[in-house]
């Protein structure tokens, strides 16, 4: 049969074994992984790549980068139009879609699907719990934390604080729900439960269900791990067709152009530290030499392999994240935040309901412009660490899963910024805070040790991006390999390459804001696949036996 | 002089070790040693096995056709690994110690300029163990 075939015409070499039975419910089909791929050795190095995947995007890819280069003044509104359309029209779709991934993730917790475990009854775990949560945290939210740790909050809180302005009719304020006109608890609890509210159950409940029903279909039901996989309980065999290429090659793009612009945005930013804080020129050069330096590590680090690389620069990452922590809670506002972590959780709570609510929305501002923008964002970074987030996933139970993926990063967010945001309010307070660089690095110069910890923040950052374009290659090399993670070695190089030249050549010739938003508009078409996965989840575990 | 004689095998491309197969069914047969084949598998699903536990079945029938070649006993070993084609050598450089083996035969290809930044994996399995390592390279012509 042509199926036991690879693309040499040899035959697999193991006919005729049956799969095993019980302990994990493998989904019947003839695919063989890989049996698309095209395997060969250019130039004496070995590839092994899924001829359609790779060919496309590829393709596509360099499409969009000569377009967005060459055209720049005619796509730039074009790619923003379209983000703004969707934002606007589509928000109540991703609002209403994001609480249905955070019920499903919070009900599977305390149902008995809970027990089964993911990679088959007996599989045990591939890595330990510290490893495990710290590549989870980092290739989840890290940069962001960095980012809008100190902004966000202090940004909500003066939008809640300046009350309710009107133009016609419409709002034309950015503040949350009704604002808190001139009262500062209410804004401070306001703002809190808004910045939470982003950070939160709903970023972590759309990389859960990817994460998920990416793991379940791949380690219990013997499907590649790749995004078209969960479609199987849709589509059946045609999700190694047509149908399944063109998710594929989604979620390339989406992972792709999202690493590519995150790395280049990144990069002005962390060059604008560095010129802060050592008078470093904030010029092209620098940033591309920055460019290069990440790519250069991130290449080490997936060339030693997830264990040794990226787990252990993701551990190092979460010990320094940790200390700046630390640092912020005891040198900062110490009362404000132990008391403001308890008190910030119930607020969020409190205001939850009415956050998360996707019609009839009086804040439209701030729920399209915000909430809306946020969801996509996540969404379309669902891709890239959902898969990674299976990869390292195996062997854990449901439950454990969903505990570790939804609630304890939600708790982590809420702890960060709460440190950060009430160190920045409170400095805004007492109007000593004043400064022209990043809000996180005016924040860290009003606490003593400025230049130790704001050079600890660069560093992060920086990690944080290695972090990110590491496991980035893999995920997308796996996707573009047909599913396969022991592809030859060379192919995650080329990708984590690829990566930093389309970094360095959107920097250089401009429109990386304008790519940006394009990737931010493949939420929408990744939303539907969120909500398939949805159903794939329960359609997976249904079938799939319970740890006793 | 060797007792067992650890094999790592490939089963995604059995077709190019050929030569190492005879090389180890002539050594075992000569030292009258037991032979073990190892492979590695992804935890994710691949190519040869969709899961761990199918692999080693797989391995397993693999083995019982080599005995059945030369007349020795034989043994096997799976590694299950989240990400194979990194841990490669590491993981066999351990196994060296788990299974007991005195003499590993593995197949090599010949040096080429890539080398440089990526090492073979049996020179980088032969500098890091103390048993003695048969490097198998493919047939000239």
């Amino acid at each position: 049969m042509a199926d036991n075939e690879n693309a040499n015409g040899k035959p697999e070499a193991s006919e005729g074994i049956p799969a095993p039975e019980g302990a994990a419910n493998l989904i019947d089909t003839d695919y063989v992984i890989g049996q698309d791929n095209i395997s060969a050795s250019p130039m004496g190095i070995d590839v092994d790549l899924h001829g359609k995947v790779f060919a496309v995007s590829s393709i596509v890819v360099l499409f969009f980068v000569i377009i967005t280069l060459a055209l720049q003044e005619q796509v730039a509104p074009l790619f923003s139009a379209t983000f703004s359309f969707l934002t606007g029209n589509m928000a109540w779709f991703f609002l209403l879609a994001a609480n249905i991934f955070v019920l499903l993730s919070v009900v599977l917790i305390f149902t008995p699907l809970g027990k089964v475990r993911i990679g088959g009854m007996d599989a045990k775990p591939d890595f330990s719990y510290a490893g495990w949560f710290a590549m989870l945290f980092a290739a989840g939210m890290g940069i962001g934390l960095m980012y809008f740790g100190v902004s966000e909050p202090m940004d909500h809180f003066q939008a809640a604080l300046g009350g309710i302005s009107t133009e016609n009719g419409a709002r034309t304020d950015w503040a949350p729900l009704g604002a808190a006109e001139g009262d500062e608890a209410g804004a401070l609890a306001l703002g809190m439960a808004a910045t939470i509210f982003h950070w939160g159950l709903h970023p972590w409940g759309i990389y859960a269900v990817v994460a998920l029903s990416l793991a379940i279909f791949s380690f219990n039901k013997g499907l590649p791990l790749t995004m078209r996989s969960i479609f199987y309980p849709i589509l059946g065999e045609r999700v190694w067709g047509w149908p399944g290429h063109v998710i594929d090659i989604l979620a390339v793009f989406a992972t792709l152009f999202g690493l590519a612009t995150s790395l280049g945005l990144g990069a002005q930013q962390a060059t604008n530290g560095l010129n802060d804080l050592f008078g470093i020129p904030d010029t092209n050069v620098t940033m591309v030499l920055l460019i290069v330096a990440i790519t250069i590590v991130a290449i080490g680090s997936i060339t030693l392999g997830v264990d040794k690389g990226v787990q252990r620069l993701s551990q190092l990452n979460m010990g320094l994240a940790f200390l700046l922590l630390a640092f912020v809670i005891i040198v900062g506002p110490t009362l404000m935040i132990a008391t403001g972590f308890f008190k910030n959780l119930g607020h969020y709570l409190t205001y939850l309901p009415a956050l998360s609510n996707p019609f009839g929305r009086e804040d439209a501002n701030f729920s399209q412009g915000w909430t809306a923008f946020y969801w996509a964002w996540w969404i379309s970074w669902s891709p890239f660490v959902g898969m990674f987030i299976a990869r390292v996933s195996r062997g854990r139970t449901v439950r454990e899963f969903l505990i570790a993926v939804l609630l304890v990063p939600s708790l982590v967010s809420v702890l960060w910024m709460t440190s950060f945001g009430s160190s920045g309010i409170s400095q805004l307070l007492a109007g000593t805070f004043e400064g022209e660089a990043d809000a996180l690095f005016v924040m860290l110069a009003g606490l003593p040790l400025t230049e130790i910890t704001s050079f600890i923040a660069i560093v992060l950052v920086i990690v944080f991006f290695i972090t990110s374009s590491d496991s980035g290659s893999l995920v997308i090399d796996s996707i573009t390999a047909g599913g396969k993670v022991d592809a030859p070695k060379p192919q995650r190089i080329f990708w984590a390459i690829i990566e930093g030249a389309i970094a360095i050549g959107l920097l250089i010739g401009g429109g990386l804001a304008a790519l940006q938003a394009a990737v931010i508009s493949t939420g929408l078409p990744f939303t539907l696949v969120l909500l398939v996965g949805c159903y794939a989840i329960i359609k997976g575990l249904m079938s799939e036996p319970r740890v006793r | 002089m060797y007792r067992k004689i650890m094999v790592p095998i490939d089963l995604a491309h059995i077709e190019v070790i050929e030569p190492t197969l005879e090389t180890v069914a002539d050594l075992a047969r000569h030292y009258d040693a037991e032979v073990c084949y190892v492979g590695v598998t992804s935890t994710t699903p691949s190519s040869v096995a969709r899961t761990p536990e199918e692999f080693t079945r797989k391995l397993e029938a693999f083995a019982q056709k080599r005995a059945a070649v030369h007349g020795q006993p034989v043994s096997t070993h799976t590694i299950a690994s989240p990400d194979p084609v990194a841990d490669l050598d590491r993981d066999l450089v351990k196994a060296i110690d788990e299974v007991g083996a005195d003499l590993v035969v593995m197949p090599t290809h010949l040096p080429k300029h890539i080398d440089v930044i990526m090492p073979s994996h049996g020179g980088k399995v032969a500098t890091h163990t103390d048993v003695s390592v048969f490097l198998v390279r493919p047939r000239k012509g």
